[in-house]
């Protein structure tokens, strides 16, 4: 699956996107967000404190505890400030 | 007649003063036209403020605030709505975002705007970075923003 990241959380990774093959134990948003941060130190930087951590799924909000099977495109992001 | 909704996420500006004419223009149902125009400023908290740069989710922010502008349409009657959300580099004064709500009366025009301001705010994926004499940093989402958006939850 394809993952983007945006803001402070894409700069902290050093990258905007990716496409990454999680093992089959990780289920959810949250179990997704756990197996990133192992990937070394900027993604450990980037998921430092995860409650702030947003996610949507195929370009829509979801929730931490959302599984992310058939999922083509999950992203990450800080609270939004638009508007 | 039928409503009109129109939303774009783009980087150049855009005119207000014709956004809200075209909303309007040829028709005798509309009494009412709201418009809010979102304005970046020169300075923040007493911080003068060289620009700020909008980073946004392509396809994402064009879908979140057309979900929103169509929850807007089915809980007031409005006869027209447009939305439009700039991103890139915006220097102080320029325009960031405008929403534009018509309706028969004033009350429903009123409270769909603030409604779809509110929403953007929290839930568009936009993302503001500050740029001072001093650097850049990311704007930090504001606890009172999620406030008012969520008056609005049934």
């Amino acid at each position: 699956m394809k993952v983007k990241y945006f803001a402070w959380v894409r700069e902290r990774i050093g990258k905007a996107e990716e496409m990454i093959e999680p093992p089959e134990s990780v289920r959810t948003v949250s179990e997704l967000i756990a197996w990133l941060t192992d990937r070394g130190e900027g993604y450990a930087y980037a998921f430092e404190n995860p409650k702030v951590i947003r996610a949507a799924i195929d370009q829509a909000h979801v929730q931490p505890d959302v599984a992310i099977s058939g999922a083509r495109e999950i992203a990450f992001f800080p609270p939004m400030t638009g508007g | 007649m039928t409503a009109i909704l129109t939303v774009r996420v783009q980087q150049d500006d855009f005119d207000t003063a014709r956004e809200i004419a075209a909303l309007h223009h040829g028709r005798t149902d509309i009494g009412a036209v709201v418009s809010f125009s979102g304005i970046c400023r020169g300075n923040d908290h007493g911080r003068p403020l060289t620009a700020l740069t909008l980073e946004h989710y392509p396809g994402m922010a064009e879908a979140e605030i057309m979900r929103h502008a169509e929850e807007a349409m089915a809980r007031w009657p409005l006869q027209g709505l447009t939305v439009i959300h700039r991103y890139g580099r915006i220097t102080p004064g320029e325009n960031i975002v405008l929403v534009v709500t018509a309706s028969s009366h004033r009350q429903a025009a009123f409270e769909a705007a603030e409604f779809l301001m509110d929403y953007l705010k929290t839930n568009a994926p936009f993302w503001k970075r500050e740029e001072t004499e001093d650097g850049t940093s990311w704007v930090e989402a504001k606890r009172h923003d999620d406030d008012a958006a969520a008056r609005w939850k049934a």
